[in-house]
């Protein structure tokens, strides 16, 4: 799960990481009141939305279509961007007005951008030196990495590309925990010094016990900047957390932002399944993720498209296969429909149930093929060919996808 | 021989009277596993379906009855607790079904697994589990689609795993263990560790491997398979129509920071001499051509 940057913050500033003075705001009247709160006379006005590249974004109507075009590839586009600077609160005003409620479109939202609902309004800062610093899982030895690199401001990837000798990495013994002398060793790795190497060894020992007391799967702070009195502050935060342990982080959980997930996304959880959006036109439902990846894969393999990954999961009741059902059949894009259960735990019999009730309810427009093995499968077959419906069996993965991949091409 | 577990295997199960637990127990013991104790806290002196006796600590039940392979469905925010209680018993084998199990408590888990004094192995979690056919059954696997033969079957994933061993059956190629490794992003035993017991297991004679998007396992698998391996290996590696960035339902699959994907998992294995197919539908079927 993903939080917004001014969200994280305020878990950041519970484990004493420097960090600017800074508000939320969701009306140009709440971003002027932030500003005279924090005081001084610049500020930085801040889109939050759970995407990056917001500096290099571009608002859709603001821009030409070329421009916003190069704002998603990541490239220098002409207008301004989602993190603006403000030199009185009149400005602070206009850029909270041109910015709420208009969609940016960053290298990571892709082209149909993301709607900015709430601003960050914080302090300027003096810069010395921009610094990147991340936190996550490294899964080749099970413990955690701390990644950092003297090019702050910059994609970790394209560093790491570009010139990998300048990422410096340290991994945490999960009995000791970080210990000073590593953070002492990234510190100086970055080339910092006195004041400057003291505060970041502090800082990267207050980051690691966020890390590991909310349960993060990922913390970047880029940049991490030195100021000219060689304090060490995070300027930007990028928070998410290990969905498995959410329920002992109720307060977390309750940050989620239901505007920054796709609709049938939601939807889906609610029910307990699995899906994600894809661009294709066929819809499919499959238990077990291994399977409905594969049942993607084999669709693109024959020349199509899939529409969705969805996986039902172990034991689904009747109730949620027909939800699995209408969430698919309301994507306007889905041409047809690929059913395919390997029944273990799950019975084919309460399947094709379910299929057929669904079929039922939402009335079935497109071709439905379904391919049932395992438990019970010869059940279900049996209850699909007596239902009535105009659903077409298929005895195997390859001829599943042969046939559903087959009516969709030829319709 | 099989890899594993075997019908001298005796069974403890973790969680024994929970719905999961339960119902699964049930099934392992109807497929013939000699199940010889369950332990759930609190519960000790209970008998578990007229014949197998609850204990309230795994310690108990191994001193008890001997037992030296443990079946894991305790619920996930008491699962790492339930593994290391299992690792201080020390069982052989312990293989964790759980799914939800929060990473900081893996870390934990695998540091302990790592330390020179354990003797267990850990499988999973987040897996259905290892059966080897005609033999003994632990997991969640539905036991009726195995045939006992030759070939080995190991994979990150459930289904996926059925997929392949009723494509194996359907072309008249029995399995002689199959094992789910678990969709985690931390787990007990990995590719490698399966394959080094494959490829010094007289009855496997080939081995079809099954990985997915996130981590760089199966490219570390690559490297070992090239290395190593004397037998022929059917591979392939689901996801390669996933987006970056987003999990695909198992908390393991996900490609993050350009890692992770499936072309370079493909890629990897096929320079190891690896037999990759690219549609999941024909694994049964590549086998049955390389083995005549």
């Amino acid at each position: 799960m993903k939080i917004h940057e001014y969200q994280a913050k305020g878990i950041l500033r519970r484990f004493g990481v420097p960090l600017l003075a800074g508000e939320p705001a969701r009306s140009p009247d709440e971003a002027v009141a932030a500003a005279e709160k924090i005081g001084g006379g610049i500020w930085v006005v801040k889109s939050q939305i759970h995407a990056g590249g917001r500096g290099k974004g571009r608002f859709k109507g603001a821009v030409s279509d070329d421009e916003i075009a190069k704002a998603a590839r990541g490239e220098d586009a002409a207008g301004a961007g989602g993190v603006r600077l403000a030199r009185s609160t009149e400005e602070v005003r206009s850029h909270a007005a041109d910015m709420l409620g208009s969609t940016l479109v960053t290298k990571q939202t892709g082209i149909e951008g993301k709607q900015v609902q709430t601003l960050f309004v914080e302090a300027g800062c003096d810069i010395a030196q921009e610094l990147y610093l991340s936190l996550m899982l490294d899964r080749s030895v099970n413990r955690v990495l701390l990644m950092a690199s003297a090019a702050g401001g910059t994609d970790i990837e394209d560093v790491a590309e570009s010139n990998p000798a300048a990422i410096k990495k340290i991994w945490v013994d999960p009995a000791a925990g970080l210990m000073p002398y590593q953070t002492r060793q990234l510190a100086f790795g970055l080339g910092l010094k006195g004041k400057a190497m003291k505060s970041a060894s502090k800082f990267f020992m207050s980051l690691h016990r966020a890390y590991m007391e909310m349960d993060c799967a990922m913390l970047e702070i880029n940049p991490m900047v030195v100021t000219g009195d060689g304090d060490v502050i995070a300027l930007d935060a990028k928070m998410s957390f290990d969905d498995n342990a959410l329920y002992r982080h109720k307060d977390v959980a309750e940050m989620r932002d239901p505007s920054e997930e796709d609709e049938a996304e939601l939807a889906a959880a609610e029910w307990n399944l699995s899906y994600v959006s894809l661009d294709g036109n066929i819809g499919c439902m499959v238990n077990g993720a291994g399977l409905a990846m594969s049942t993607m894969d084999i669709i693109q393999f024959k020349g199509a498209a899939p529409a969705n990954f969805l996986d039902v999961g172990g034991g689904a009741k009747q109730e949620q296969v027909a939800a699995a059902f209408r969430i698919i059949t309301a994507d306007p894009a889905v041409k047809g429909i690929l059913v395919n259960i390997f029944g273990g735990i799950m019975k084919c019999d309460v399947i094709a149930e379910g299929v057929i009730a669904a079929s039922k309810e939402v009335g079935l427009e497109v071709p439905l093929v379904v391919r049932l093995a395992g438990t019970n499968a010869d059940l279900g077959k049996d209850i699909l060919a007596k239902s009535g419906l105009a659903i077409t069996p298929a005895s195997d993965l390859n001829e599943a996808a042969d046939l559903i991949v087959a009516a969709v091409q030829g319709a | 021989m099989s890899i594993l577990i075997n019908r001298d295997t005796r069974v403890v199960v973790q969680g024994i009277t929970g719905s999961a637990g339960s119902y699964h127990t049930q099934q392992s013991m109807a497929y013939g596993a000699n199940v010889v104790a369950g332990v759930v806290p609190g519960k000790g002196g209970q008998v578990f379906e007229g014949t197998v006796p609850i204990f309230d600590t795994m310690a108990d039940a191994v001193r008890e009855t001997g037992a030296n392979a443990s079946m894991i469905f305790v619920p996930p925010p008491f699962a790492a607790d339930g593994i290391l209680e299992a690792i201080d018993a020390d069982v052989d084998l312990a293989i964790a079904i759980t799914e939800g199990i929060p990473v900081r408590d893996m870390i934990a888990v695998a540091a302990v697994l790592d330390s020179p004094g354990t003797k267990t192995r850990l499988v999973g979690p987040n897996c259905p589990g290892v059966i080897t056919p005609g033999e003994c059954k632990m997991g969640i696997m539905p036991g009726h689609i195995h045939t006992p033969g030759n070939v080995g079957v190991l994979s990150r994933s459930g289904t996926l795993t059925y997929e392949a061993v009723g494509q194996l059956s359907a072309v008249g190629l029995g399995q002689s263990t199959s094992v789910g490794i678990g969709g985690d992003p931390i787990i007990g035993t990995k590719f490698i560790d399966v394959l080094t017991l494959f490829n010094d297991d007289p009855q496997t004679e080939a081995v079809i491997m099954i990985g997915e998007i996130g981590g760089t396992a199966e490219e570390e698998a690559a490297a070992w398979i090239k290395a190593n391996m004397t037998k022929p290996v059917v591979g392939f590696i689901a996801g390669a129509t996933a987006p970056p960035g987003r999990r695909m339902g198992h908390a393991g699959a996900i490609i993050s920071g350009g890692q992770g994907t499936a072309e370079s998992k493909f890629a990897a294995l096929q320079g190891a001499g690896v037999h990759i197919v690219r549609s999941p539908a024909e694994m049964g079927r590549r086998m049955a051509e390389i083995l005549g």
